[in-house]
C-alpha cells in the first residue's frame, strides 16, 4: 500500500502518440507523464476516446502500426520501452510486465486447455522442465483462488465462467511475477458481483507480491474501490492526477468535476410518485421457455423467465435489475412482443397480448415501444434518421407531411436539431443516436416506454444526460417505462420501483426506496454488496 | 444542468463526415483490381456489341479450299456475287475452312450471354428463396435440404441430362449451370438474412409495426447487395466456364453456333497439327474469366471486407 519514495517500476514521460492523419485530432495522446510505484495501483480513467487504452498498448508495445509514439519516453524499471528492439520486447512481456484484457474468452485460445497456455509462457521464458512448470502452474491457479487447480489445468476456456476465465488470464499474467500488470477493463465484461471478487483478488494479489498496476477503466466506482492514485484522462491529455481520495472528492480540473458529479449514486432519491394512475401494463405469470432441440440433439430446456409478475402505472418508471443471464431483457422483450412468450399474461390496459395473433397485434405495437442498448446498431445505417422516424407513424397511417412535422418536434424534444432530419446515423454520436431512438419510439406515441440497457452503452457524462432527458419525458408525456439495466446506480436514480430478477425468477419487487434501502432477498443483498464503490458517496460539484 | 443543450447537433460541424456510404462504391471503382478486370471485361463487352464490324465474316461460312489454314494465310474467297476477294485470316481456319477470327470475336457474344445470365438469374432466384428461408423460418428447414440436394447434382450431369431431353441451345444451358448455382446463393442470402434479422434496427422497425414486406425490402434485402455483387462476378466467371466445358464435350451450344467451347472441341482432334483453333478462344476464354475474378476479387475487398484477407 505504501507508496514512498521506491524507484517506480513504470515511468512514462512526455508521452504522445499520433493518430494517422485524417482522425478527429492529431494525437491519441498528448504529452502524458504519469508512474506507477511498486505494490501500487494506479487508475487511468477517462471515457470512450479518452487515449486510456492506447497509453496500456502502448507501454506493452502492442501499439497498432497506424499509431506512433511521436516523443516522450517509457521507462520499465529504468529500461526506455520506446527504444527497445522487437526481441527485448518478447522478452520483457510476461516476465517483467504483463496485460489482462477486457474480454477473457477472446483473450484465450479456444483450443488450448488452460494449462497449456500458461505452460507455453513458461516454457518461453524459463528453462524448467516440464514437471516443474506444471507444478507452478497448479500453485498459481491456486493463488487466483480456482477451485480444483487440476481439473483447471485440463479445462478449454469455453468450460470455465467469465469470472474464471479472467483468473486464469490473471494467472497467465503474474506466473512470472512481473514488476508491472497492465489491466486493461478487466472487469466491464463481467458481472457486479464477479467484477467485486475479481477486483479482491487483483488488490490482494499486487499487496502481497509488491506488483505496480496500471487499471484502465471508465467506472468511477471499480475507481473508488481499487485505486491508489487515480490519472483523470480527456482527449488524450492528462487533466488531473492525484491520491483517489483527494480526486474523488476534492477534485481541481472542472472536467474531473463534471465527470464525477455524473456518476449516479446509489441511494435513491425519493420520488413522489401518483399511485393513482391507471395501470398501463400487468403481467401474470409471465414465463419463457427456450427448447433448442436439433434432429440428432437432446433436447436442451433453458427457462429464461419464469412466473414474472408486474406492473406499471401511468407516470411511473419500474426498473427490472439483474446481472447477465438473469432473465431481465428476455422479459422486456416478450412485453414489446418481439418474442413470443411460452406461458403467462400480459395486459396492456385491459388487453391481453401474449396469446395475441400476428395480425391482430399490430394495432398495439404502437402502445408498447422500446430502445435498445446499443446506439450503432438500433438504426439502420442506411436510411436517415428522418425516415427512421416517421417510418412508425407512416405505418399506422400517417401522411408523410404530418408525420415529418412530428418528427421535427420530436427532435426539439430530444434536444436535437429538427434540420438534422435528413442525416444518417453515422454522423452522429452515440448519445445523440441514442435520443434519436427515444424519438423514434416517441413518435409512436406509446403508453409504456421500454429502455433496454439504453444509457449501458454511453459514457458516464452522456448517460447522465441521456438519463435526465428520460426522466423530464416521461414527467410531461406522463409515460409508464420500463427500464432493464444491469446498472444499479443508475436503477437507484430513475425508478419509482424496482424487480430485482435472478435466475429468471424476481426475488424481490418494491419501491425503490424500499428495495434499496432494506433489501431482504439474500441474493439482492449479495448484488448490493457488491456494487463497486458502493461505500464511496460521489460528490456533486458545480459545474464549470 | 446545462449540460444537455451543449450536446445540440451544429450542423455545420457533422456535415465534414458526411456520404461515408456512397463514397464506399467511390473506393470500389478506384481500386486498382476493379480497374483492371473491369477495363478487359469493358474490351470483351465492345467486342461482344461490335462483332460484325470488327473485321469480320460469317462465322460459320464454310470454305473447302481454305481449310486448315495457319494463323495469318492470306485466303481468296469466292463471294456470293461470284466475285473474290482477298483477306488475311489472322487466326487461322478450321477444318472446314471457317475463319476462326470471326468465329471467336462472335464466340464472345455466347460466352458473355451465358456468364451475365446465370448471374443474374441465379442472383435473382436465390435471393428470393434465402429471404424466405431466412426470414420465415418455419420454413427454413425444408428449403435448406431441398437446396443441399441441388447442391449435390454436378452441373455437367445435369446438362447432359437435360440436352438428352431436351434439345441443346443456349436455353438448356443456362438453366443446367443456374441450377447448381441457385443454392449458393441462397446460403449467402440466408446468412446475410440470419444475421441482420437480429439486429435492433431491425427489431425496433418490428416493433413499430413495420409490415413484414417493408421490414425484408427496406431494412433487410439492402445489406445483402454487397456480397451478391461479389457473388455474382464469381458466378458469372464459373458459368462462363462451365458453358465452355460443355460446349467442348458437344452437350451445350449446337455445333452451328460458334462459341469457344464449340471452336476448340472443332479443334481438337488436329490440335496437334494446328494448335491455333484451341489457342485463340482459349486466350480468350481464360482472359474473361480471368478479368471477372480479379474484377470480383477487388469488389470483395472494398465492399465486403470482412469476407476478403485485409480488413
Amino acid at each position: 500500500m505504501s507508496t514512498e519514495a521506491k524507484r517506480p517500476v513504470l515511468e512514462v514521460r512526455n508521452l504522445s502518440v499520433s493518430l494517422p492523419s485524417g482522425a478527429d485530432r492529431v494525437h491519441a495522446v498528448e504529452k502524458v507523464s504519469f508512474t506507477v510505484s511498486p505494490g501500487e495501483i494506479v487508475c487511468l480513467v477517462g471515457e470512450s476516446g479518452s487515449g486510456k487504452s492506447v497509453i496500456a498498448f502502448t507501454v506493452m508495445g502492442l501499439l497498432a502500426k497506424a499509431l506512433k509514439p511521436t516523443s516522450g519516453e517509457i521507462l520499465l524499471e529504468g529500461e526506455n520501452i520506446l527504444a527497445a528492439s522487437e526481441t527485448r520486447l518478447r522478452q520483457l512481456r510476461c516476465t517483467r510486465m504483463s496485460m489482462i484484457f477486457q474480454e477473457p474468452m477472446t483473450a484465450l485460445n479456444p483450443v488450448m486447455t488452460c494449462g497449456e497456455q500458461i505452460d507455453e509462457v513458461l516454457n518461453t521464458h524459463t528453462k524448467l522442465d516440464a514437471a516443474a512448470r506444471k507444478a507452478k502452474i497448479i500453485a498459481i491457479l491456486a493463488r487466483v483462488k480456482l477451485p480444483e487447480p487440476e481439473r483447471i489445468y485440463a479445462s478449454y476456456p469455453h468450460q470455465l465462467s467469465g469470472g474464471q476465465r479472467q483468473r486464469i488470464m490473471i494467472a497467465m499474467a503474474l506466473v512470472l511475477d512481473p514488476v508491472l500488470l497492465i489491466a486493461d477493463e478487466p472487469t466491464t465484461a463481467l458481472d457486479v458481483t464477479t467484477q467485486a471478487e475479481i477486483l479482491k483478488l487483483i488488490a490482494e494479489l499486487q499487496d502481497g507480491q509488491g506488483t505496480g498496476v496500471l487499471f484502465i477503466t471508465h467506472d468511477f466506482g471499480v475507481v473508488a474501490e481499487i485505486a491508489h492514485r487515480v490519472a483523470v484522462l480527456r482527449w488524450g491529455e492528462l487533466v488531473e492526477m492525484g491520491p483517489t481520495e483527494k480526486i474523488l472528492s476534492r477534485p481541481e480540473h472542472s472536467y474531473t468535476k463534471m465527470l464525477i458529479s455524473s456518476v449516479p449514486s446509489i441511494h435513491p432519491v425519493h420520488r413522489d410518485v401518483r399511485k393513482d394512475g391507471p395501470t398501463v401494463l400487468r403481467t401474470e405469470k409471465l414465463g419463457k421457455t427456450y427448447s433448442g432441440s436439433g434432429f440428432f440433439q437432446k433436447a436442451r430446456v433453458v427457462r429464461a423467465a419464469i412466473d414474472v409478475d408486474l406492473d406499471i402505472r401511468r407516470g411511473e418508471t419500474l426498473g427490472i435489475v439483474g446481472e447477465s443471464g438473469s432473465g431481465k431483457s428476455t422479459v422486456a422483450r416478450c412485453i414489446a412482443r418481439l418474442i413470443d412468450p411460452s406461458e403467462g399474461k400480459i395486459f396492456l390496459g385491459d388487453t391481453e397480448i401474449a396469446t395475441m395473433k400476428a395480425s391482430k397485434l399490430r394495432p398495439h405495437r404502437r402502445r408498447v415501444q422500446i430502445v435498445f442498448q446499443d446506439p450503432y446498431r438500433s438504426m439502420n445505417p442506411r436510411i436517415t434518421i428522418g425516415e427512421s422516424i416517421i417510418e412508425g407513424p407512416m405505418n399506422f397511417g400517417l401522411k408523410r407531411d404530418e408525420a415529418i412535422v412530428r418528427a421535427r418536434k420530436l427532435m426539439e424534444t430530444v434536444r436535437l436539431d429538427p434540420n438534422s432530419l435528413d442525416r444518417y446515423p453515422h454522423q452522429f454520436s452515440g448519445g445523440q443516436r441514442q435520443r434519436i431512438c427515444i424519438a423514434r419510439a416517441l413518435a409512436m406515441e406509446p403508453e409504456l416506454l421500454i429502455a433496454d440497457e439504453a444509457v449501458s452503452a454511453l459514457d458516464v457524462s452522456v448517460q447522465k444526460q441521456v438519463l435526465e432527458l428520460l426522466d423530464e419525458i416521461r414527467v410531461r408525456l406522463n409515460l409508464a417505462v420500463l427500464f432493464i439495466t444491469h446498472d444499479l446506480r443508475v436503477a437507484a436514480q430513475i425508478c419509482d420501483y424496482v424487480a430485482v430478477m435472478s435466475k429468471g425468477r424476481v426475488v424481490e419487487y418494491g419501491s425503490a426506496e424500499q428495495v434499496f434501502g432494506s433489501p431482504k432477498d439474500d441474493y439482492t443483498k449479495a448484488l448490493f454488496a457488491a456494487a463497486p464503490g458502493r461505500n464511496w458517496e460521489f460528490g456533486k460539484f458545480a459545474a464549470a | 444542468m446545462s449540460a444537455i443543450s451543449e450536446d445540440v447537433v451544429d450542423s455545420a460541424s457533422i456535415s465534414a463526415a458526411s456520404t461515408k456510404r456512397r463514397s464506399l462504391w467511390l473506393l470500389a471503382i478506384r481500386n486498382p483490381n476493379v480497374i483492371i478486370g473491369g477495363t478487359i471485361l469493358a474490351i470483351m463487352l465492345l467486342i461482344a456489341a461490335l462483332a460484325p464490324v470488327l473485321g469480320t465474316i460469317d462465322p460459320t461460312r464454310i470454305d473447302p479450299a481454305g481449310r486448315n489454314k495457319k494463323p495469318g494465310t492470306e485466303i481468296t474467297y469466292k463471294l456470293d456475287d461470284g466475285t473474290t476477294a482477298k483477306r488475311v485470316a489472322i487466326m487461322g481456319t478450321d477444318s472446314l475452312g471457317r475463319d476462326v477470327y470471326s468465329r471467336v470475336i462472335y464466340g464472345t457474344r455466347v460466352s458473355l450471354a451465358v456468364g451475365v445470365a446465370v448471374a443474374i438469374i441465379a442472383v435473382l432466384i436465390g435471393t428470393i428463396i434465402g429471404l424466405i428461408s431466412g426470414y420465415v423460418r418455419w420454413l427454413d428447414g425444408f428449403i435448406m435440404r431441398i437446396m443441399d440436394g441441388l447442391m449435390a447434382i454436378p452441373g455437367i450431369l445435369l446438362a447432359i441430362a437435360l440436352v438428352s431431353i431436351w434439345r441443346a441451345g443456349l436455353i438448356t444451358v443456362i438453366f443446367a449451370i443456374v441450377v447448381p448455382d441457385v443454392p449458393r446463393v441462397v446460403r449467402l442470402v440466408r446468412s446475410v438474412v440470419l444475421t441482420v434479422r437480429e439486429e435492433p434496427y431491425v427489431e425496433g422497425a418490428i416493433s413499430v409495426g413495420t409490415p413484414t414486406w417493408i421490414l425484408m425490402f427496406r431494412h433487410i434485402l439492402p445489406n445483402t447487395v454487397a456480397p451478391l455483387i461479389v457473388q455474382g462476378t464469381f458466378l458469372a466467371a464459373a458459368a462462363i466456364l462451365v458453358e465452355a466445358a460443355l460446349s467442348f464435350l458437344g452437350i451445350g451450344i449446337p455445333p452451328e453456333i460458334p462459341s469457344w467451347g464449340n471452336i476448340m472441341a472443332e479443334g481438337r482432334t488436329l490440335f496437334r497439327v494446328f494448335p491455333h483453333n484451341i489457342f485463340f478462344p482459349g486466350i480468350f476464354l481464360a482472359l474473361t474469366v480471368l478479368a471477372i475474378n480479379i474484377m470480383g476479387d477487388g469488389l470483395r475487398d472494398t465492399l465486403d471486407p470482412k469476407m476478403s484477407k485485409k480488413v
